[in-house]
């Protein structure tokens, strides 16, 4: 199912862990739906000079995490700033079409972490989570009252943030 | 390094006197049942025979009763939708519970797109139905009740007995999916007093791609095959000879020697499960502590997610489900955990192991040894097993 990439990096994960006094922290995922991705930074100018992650998730979830912290270390962080969940993807030489979704928490923990790097450099205060607990249903519904998942077609839950089927988030889609 | 399947739900091994009894077919019985000639005649001999030991595993009376089909979700395709058709003019509704196997809930839903209704009975944290429910749930427009015998998740069996003392009062027809009971399980259709019953030959040591329904005469149901008139107008088309001889073969063997099986099962089932309340922390045991199957071990374990296990033991060559195989390509949470009042998170760390009559008490201290490693790494790298720390 998974590339000898997505298996070399879930056997033997790199950069596993945390840091104390990270510079930067990003958490990103939904416990309920089984993904959920910290990662934390170590930035000295402007440079990520180690990164650490913790991730509860499939294969694939632990493969994108160690391959990301890969990619990103010793980048500048304008430079990781660049790296994108397809990037990822593509390192690892592809996912399974159902696991896609996987690789789209890895990118984003990151950016947040830079976020909340930069938000301190600036003194502003923000959530370093993103989490989505809650379906908003603001993605429009079909007639009926019925709810589709519009990635892939199959009929949602009221109170589900995400789609149980493909894992696309549905709260943000208008 | 061995290979230590614990596994069986997915596919059981075929059993030595099973496989020799189908080469030996395919040798020498290659004809087809329904040719009037000696080749056609040693074939339908041979189909006979199979018919009657299958019969006699689940208590039939009579050989008329038993349909061979393709296997399991052909049984209860058939049963589910012969039964709705036929019945359609009497009325468009359907009982079940909300723990069926995905080729009971996908049947009932392409029913519903032909305007039947379901009402799906819940379930308590342990899995079990109350046949209270399953009368509440009955309208005067119901025409089936299908609930399964034991779960392929969780492993509880249902009190089938009782649910069918109400359907019999009501006199509405029952439907019970007993895939991943006979063979492993004594099976008797006339005292559970079901009027169809599923089951698949892969679940008792048997091939797959082969199976059967038994159907109470008397019960109306239109074939889902037109064609022939092969197993007694139900399911047209020649018979899978071959696999049909190995299904009797199994059905055999199954009845011989289900007491021993049991046993075996239910020692290193003890085994296990101590092995797990002592070994690893933060689990829960899915499934009824008394009313279910012996084969069968559902842990949920917290903080990790089940394919990161899976994949892990793999490695060392321990074979384990999340859940059943139908429903491991899909992402979402199993419905039979969410059911019984697991968490989603809870539901992503779930291990189903099953074994059966090759399985020996070193596979389990070795699966026990290796899961234990297994489960501290992957909780040294989730975020959720730091927090609760």
């Amino acid at each position: 199912m998974y590339s000898s990439t997505v298996m070399d990096h879930f056997k033997n994960p790199r950069n596993v862990g945390e840091i104390e006094n990270a510079d930067g922290i990003g958490e990103v995922g939904n416990p309920l739906c089984g993904d959920m991705m910290t990662i934390y930074l170590k930035i000295e100018e402007e440079t990520i000079k180690d990164i650490k992650f913790k991730t509860f998730g499939c294969g694939a979830a632990i493969a994108v995490s160690s391959m990301l912290t890969e990619m990103a270390k010793g980048k500048t962080v304008e430079e990781a700033k660049k790296i994108t969940n397809k990037t990822v993807a593509e390192a690892l030489e592809g996912l399974p079409k159902n696991k896609l979704h996987c690789s789209n928490l890895g990118a984003d923990a990151l950016h947040l972490a830079i976020q909340n790097y930069e938000d301190k450099k600036a003194g502003i205060t923000r959530p370093v989570s993103k989490r989505e607990e809650k379906h908003e249903h603001d993605h429009g519904h079909e007639e009926g009252g019925k709810c589709y998942c519009p990635y892939c077609n199959i009929e949602v839950k009221e109170d589900l943030p995400f789609c149980a089927s493909c894992g696309k988030s549905l709260k943000t889609i208008q | 390094m061995k290979l230590i399947n614990l596994d069986y739900l997915s596919a059981n091994p075929v059993l030595p006197e099973v496989q020799e009894a189908m080469i030996e077919a395919i040798r020498t019985n290659y004809g087809n049942p329904s040719s009037p000639h000696q080749l056609g005649d040693q074939a339908a001999e041979a189909l006979a025979k199979a018919r009657e030991s299958v019969a006699g595993l689940i208590n039939s009376p009579s050989t008329q009763e038993i349909v061979f089909t393709s296997g399991g979700t052909e049984s209860i395709n058939l049963a589910i939708k012969g039964v709705a058709l036929a019945n359609a003019k009497k009325g468009n509704h359907i009982v079940t519970s909300n723990i069926e196997h995905n080729a009971v809930l996908r049947t009932l839903r392409r029913l519903r797109m032909m305007d039947y209704k379901v009402a799906s009975v819940a379930v308590d944290e342990n899995g079990r139905i109350d046949p209270a429910e399953v009368a509440r749930a009955i309208t005067d427009q119901t025409i089936l009740v299908t609930i399964m015998h034991s779960n392929n998740e969780i492993g509880t069996i249902q009190p089938i007995e009782e649910i069918a003392r109400i359907t019999r009062e009501k006199k509405i027809p029952f439907h019970c999916d007993a895939v991943t009971s006979v063979g492993v399980v004594p099976m008797d259709v006339q005292k559970l007093g079901v009027d169809l019953l599923s089951f698949s030959a892969n679940q008792f040591y048997g091939p797959s791609g082969v199976g059967g329904l038994y159907i109470r005469s008397g019960t109306g149901l239109w074939p889902l095959l037109d064609g022939g008139v092969q197993e007694n107008n139900k399911r047209a088309g020649t018979e899978n000879l071959i696999g049909i001889i190995g299904m009797g073969k199994a059905a055999e063997l199954a009845g011989r020697d289900l007491e021993s099986r049991i046993n075996h099962c239910l020692g290193l089932k003890k085994k296990l499960i101590l092995g797990l309340q002592e070994n690893i922390e933060d689990i829960f045991l899915n499934g009824h502590p008394e009313f279910s199957l012996p084969n069968l071990v559902s842990v949920s374990i917290q903080y990790i997610e089940g394919e990161g296990i899976v994949l892990m033991l793999d490695e060392e060559k321990i074979l384990v489900s999340t859940r059943s195989a139908c429903a491991a390509g899909a992402l979402q949470a199993s419905h039979v955990l969410l059911a019984i009042g697991r968490d989603f998170a809870d539901a992503q760390g779930t291990l189903v192991i099953t074994f059966g009559k090759e399985t020996a008490e070193a596979d389990i201290e070795r699966f026990l040894g290796v899961l234990k490693t297994v489960v501290q790494t992957l909780r040294d790298m989730s975020p959720l097993y730091k927090k609760k720390v």
